[in-house]
């Protein structure tokens, strides 16, 4: 057991946990964010992704001492109300059915806009294959995706 | 307007509503969902909700709640069903707050997700929830202004009656009607007046779902709730010997481990409980993260089982579940299935004489399909939250079946179905996986063991090698022609391991003068169970797929070829009891043609085409694919359904993109294997399942106007896809596809 300081949408935490602990299960277990799911364990199905210091990255296998002073961000602290225009993508093309890996797949693709602001339709394909949906929503997630570009653009 | 009879009685009613306003939903204020945040903002919640019928509450501002009955596993019902009631009610949908029912058996019908029923099934219960509460409030407000109730109207949650210039809101009534008798009778909207079934609105979760808020059974965490993982048998044909645990025992955070019974005699009570595996080791701790620890330190051992079985009830029908003793092999599946696949069958239609028809063929052809077994490998694996005493069940959880494993878990506890309560979290996906609830009965009996809550978790590999799979199956079929390329005999032969996937009394039974239809099983103890469009899944993708080929081999348009077949479907069928409407069938097949432009070709896109009718509704799909680099690439998909009366278009359009994604997904990349019994795939690194890139570059979905009695759409979009796919791959790589999956092109049959 060691204790950390974690930065987590912004708010300071302290936890006592094993240090291997991934990051995902002190969110979950201990913080009650819930917002990030638990699909694989294994950075294969991202529904765990989250963001540190602004980039994507799985939080099923990142061991909580490798944190740091690092910035974690979660679905929950994307927005302040749910109007990140990811968010609001996915809202105006009603884009989820079981609704469970779409915290991933708008925390993936929240990060690639902001370093691709203007992606082509096979930047989406590629950037956005690391998040498994099994309902198959693969299609309205581009159609989102390319709408929040827009409506960044704009 | 149209009557019906209400079902019910006056002091059943009142009975039903003490039922449903009793404290279940306390304490779950999460689950309670609202339209989005604008809508959440700008209502005001009412002072007092009076409750009209168990399915809706008024409150004194006109604003309803409606519970949604159904669990929600993706399929979009928390909205659509809600839907119905508020259309019938005549409210503005402005104006609705919707919650998901707790398991109820007095006040509601069929709460399960299964075979893309709620909506067909749940149509006539709903109209008449709202019918009724609509019917009650205008009688409210007749005898508040003293006028007959046949003058009084209504719409969007405002009453009138025009002769006195009174008007009111629902809110205003709804303490009255609260009060009155349940009506005998009430009238029902005609369909064109309808206002908000067949408008497009949004998921009623749709908010929660993007900002992360806690749905599921994963999400829920309550004070001084323990987590339990388990450690199964890693081969079917295994079980439980002997473990060592005192090391972990003492490992941080670890509480107890210790092995449980799932099911004791004559505690499986119906299909929902098969399962293999019923012994099981289980890991109790502080943390998931602590638990997964002990889980990979533990030690134990497993024996070879002997045969095993097991009754259940299948609706009504005692069904014996047998699993033969043995470690098993995909080969040697394969193999026996080939063997059984060249010996008839047990006949299960004939008309005609296929044997002569085929000796008198000008042309005959023979193909055989297969497919393997596939998880279900919904995104929430398996949970359960169960916080059990000496006369009470705390059930929450991701569940199809709750009704079912009410009867089952109250018997394994020990308890009446009145000591359990079964709370509904929406699913992250269902496919027919949570019809199986042993993983509820299995957090309830360690919370018993314990005397603790605990929520139940499987890791990903828990849930992929746990069974319960999509069999794998085999079919064989043979077409004749005569002189004049018309197909006059057919001959399917369909078979798998455990089951059968033939359905002897569908297309093209019905077409053919000269049809047999016959099957054959193979036993085996891996367990399996219904997979999105159960058999469907597997048989039409082969089907559509041979038709094709036989299309080709007469010389004829694969669509023209079917609307030959289904002319004689319509105009002078064969046999009885053919399973479905050959007009609708063609319908879809008319429909895609048009919208698909299937006459006009381009250079360079490889088509396919197929039509499929499952789970009462009809689908027909044109896939285009292109090849780039070698690679085949689906550039489009255009489907064309009719599932009757559109209750939500733009969430039923969503369903069909999905389908169509899912099967596309696993007839080209999915599959389970075995060696010596043990799963050859446990995580998304060994099972390939359908990525981003892999899907369609775009869709299109056409629905066939009616104003029948709706039908579901969680499954039927699914089947058909895979002959789309199959025959565009033809198309595009002058290869036919025979066996699942098709990426790999290595035959599944040896």
């Amino acid at each position: 057991m060691a204790t950390y300081q974690l930065k987590v949408n912004g708010k300071s935490h302290t936890v006592e946990v094993d240090p291997t602990t991934p990051i995902l299960w002190v969110l979950r277990d201990h913080l009650q964010l819930l917002g990030t799911k638990f699909g694989c364990g294994i950075t294969q199905c991202g529904s765990c992704t989250i963001h540190v210091d602004g980039t994507a990255t799985r939080a099923c296998q990142l061991p909580v001492s490798s944190i740091g002073n690092s910035e974690v961000t979660t679905i929950e602290g994307l927005s302040e109300n749910g109007d990140h225009p990811v968010q609001k993508a996915w809202l105006e093309h009603d884009v989820y059915q079981c609704g469970y890996c779409q915290a991933g797949q708008i925390m993936t693709a929240a990060a690639f806009l902001k370093s691709n602001p203007n992606p082509s339709d096979e930047d989406i394909e590629s950037t956005m294959a690391g998040n498994i949906c099994r309902c198959g929503t693969y299609t309205r997630i581009k159609a989102a995706i390319k709408s929040a570009a827009q409506s960044e653009l704009s | 307007m149209s009557l019906v009879r209400t079902t019910y009685g006056r002091r059943s009613f009142v009975k039903r509503i003490g039922l449903a306003s009793g404290g279940l939903m306390i304490g779950f204020s999460w689950l309670a969902s609202c339209k989005d945040a604008t809508v959440e903002e700008a209502m005001v919640m009412p002072s007092e909700w009076f409750e009209i019928n168990g399915y809706l509450k008024i409150g004194d501002n006109g604003m309803v709640t409606i519970m949604s009955p159904n669990p929600e596993i993706g399929q979009n019902v928390k909205t659509s069903m809600p839907m119905i009631v508020a259309e019938e009610l005549d409210t503005d949908w402005n104006n609705v707050l919707v919650e998901q029912a707790p398991l109820n058996t007095e006040l509601f019908t069929r709460q399960l997700a299964g075979g893309s029923q709620s909506i067909r099934q749940g149509w006539d219960g709903l109209r008449m929830a709202g019918a009724t509460a609509r019917h009650m409030l205008k009688e409210a407000a007749a005898q508040s202004w003293s006028v007959p109730i046949a003058e009084i109207t209504t719409s969007a949650g405002i009453i009138y009656h025009e002769g006195s210039g009174n008007s009111a809101h629902f809110g205003e009534m709804a303490s009255a009607a609260a009060k009155l008798e349940v009506p005998e009778e009430v009238e029902l909207k005609e369909t064109k007046n309808f206002n908000i079934i067949g408008t497009s609105k949004r998921n009623v979760d749709g908010l929660k779902i993007v900002t992360g808020q806690p749905l599921y059974g994963l999400d829920i965490y309550k004070e001084g709730m323990l987590v339990a993982m388990l450690v199964i048998p890693p081969a079917f044909g295994m079980k439980y010997k002997s473990m060592d645990a005192s090391a972990v025992k003492n490992m941080p955070g670890i509480k107890d481990v210790f092995t449980i019974e799932t099911y004791t005699d004559g505690t499986r009570k119906s299909f929902a409980d098969i399962a293999t595996f019923n012994e099981k080791v289980v890991i109790v701790g502080e943390s998931t993260w602590q638990v997964m620890q002990a889980k990979k330190m533990l030690q134990v051992e497993w024996e070879e089982t002997g045969d095993s079985s097991y009754e259940i009830d299948m609706f009504g029908n005692k069904m014996t579940t047998e699993y033969p003793a043995g470690l098993e092999n995909s080969q040697t599946h394969s193999l026996n299935m080939a063997e059984m696949a060249i010996k008839p069958g047990q006949v299960v239609r004939s008309d005609g004489n296929v044997d002569n028809a085929f000796k008198a063929s000008v042309k005959t052809i023979e193909r055989s399909y297969s497919c393997p077994f596939l998880p279900h490998n919904t995104l929430e694996p398996m949970n359960f939250y169960a916080d059990v005493t000496d006369n009470h069940a705390e059930l929450i959880g991701p569940i199809q079946t709750p009704e079912f494993m009410e009867q089952s878990v109250a018997a394994r506890l020990g308890l009446s179905l009145e000591q359990v309560d079964i709370q509904m979290t929406r699913m992250g996906g269902g496919f027919g996986r949570r019809l199986y609830g042993h993983f509820l009965v299995e957090a309830a009996v360690i919370s018993q063991k314990i005397k603790n809550p605990v929520k139940l978790v499987y890791s990903r590999e828990d849930d992929m090698t746990f069974g319960n799979y999509r069999p794998a199956y085999h079919v064989t079929y043979k077409a004749g022609l005569n002189e004049n390329n018309e197909m006059v005999a057919f001959m399917v032969r369909a078979g798998g391991i455990p089951e059968s996937p033939l359905f002897a009394n569908r297309f093209p039974a019905g077409a053919v003068e000269n049809y047999q239809a016959e099957q054959w099983t193979l036993k085996s103890n891996v367990s399996v169970g219904a997979w999105r469009a159960p058999r469907s899944n597997f048989i039409a993708g082969a089907e559509q797929s041979f038709l094709d080929e036989v299309a080709e081999l007469a010389g004829k348009d694969p669509i023209d070829f079917r609307l030959e077949l289904f002319d004689k479907a319509i105009n002078n069928p064969v046999g009885e009891n053919n399973d479905y409407d050959a007009e609708r069938y063609a319908g879809v097949l008319q429909l895609v043609k048009e919208k698909s432009n299937w006459s006009s070709t381009q250079s360079g896109v490889s088509r396919g085409v197929a039509a499929y009718y499952c789970h009462n509704s009809y689908v027909a799909q044109v896939l285009d694919m292109i090849v780039e680099g070698g690679v085949p690439k689906i550039e489009n998909v255009i489907s064309a359904v009719d599932c009757g009366i559109v209750i939500n278009p733009d969430a039923a359009t969503n369903m069909v993109e999905g389908g169509v994604i899912d099967g596309i997904g696993h007839a080209m990349y999915s599959a389970m294997s075995f060696k010596d019994g043990v799963p050859q795939a446990d995580n998304f690194d060994k099972y390939r399942i359908i990525r981003h890139n892999e899907a369609p570059r775009q869709q299109e979905v056409h629905f066939v106007e009616s104003d029948v009695h709706p039908t579901g759409l969680g499954e039927p979009p699914l089947p058909p896809v895979m002959g789309a796919l199959a025959n565009a791959m033809y198309k595009a790589t002058g290869k036919r596809y025979y066996h699942q999956p098709f990426v790999s092109n290595k035959p599944f049959i040896g």
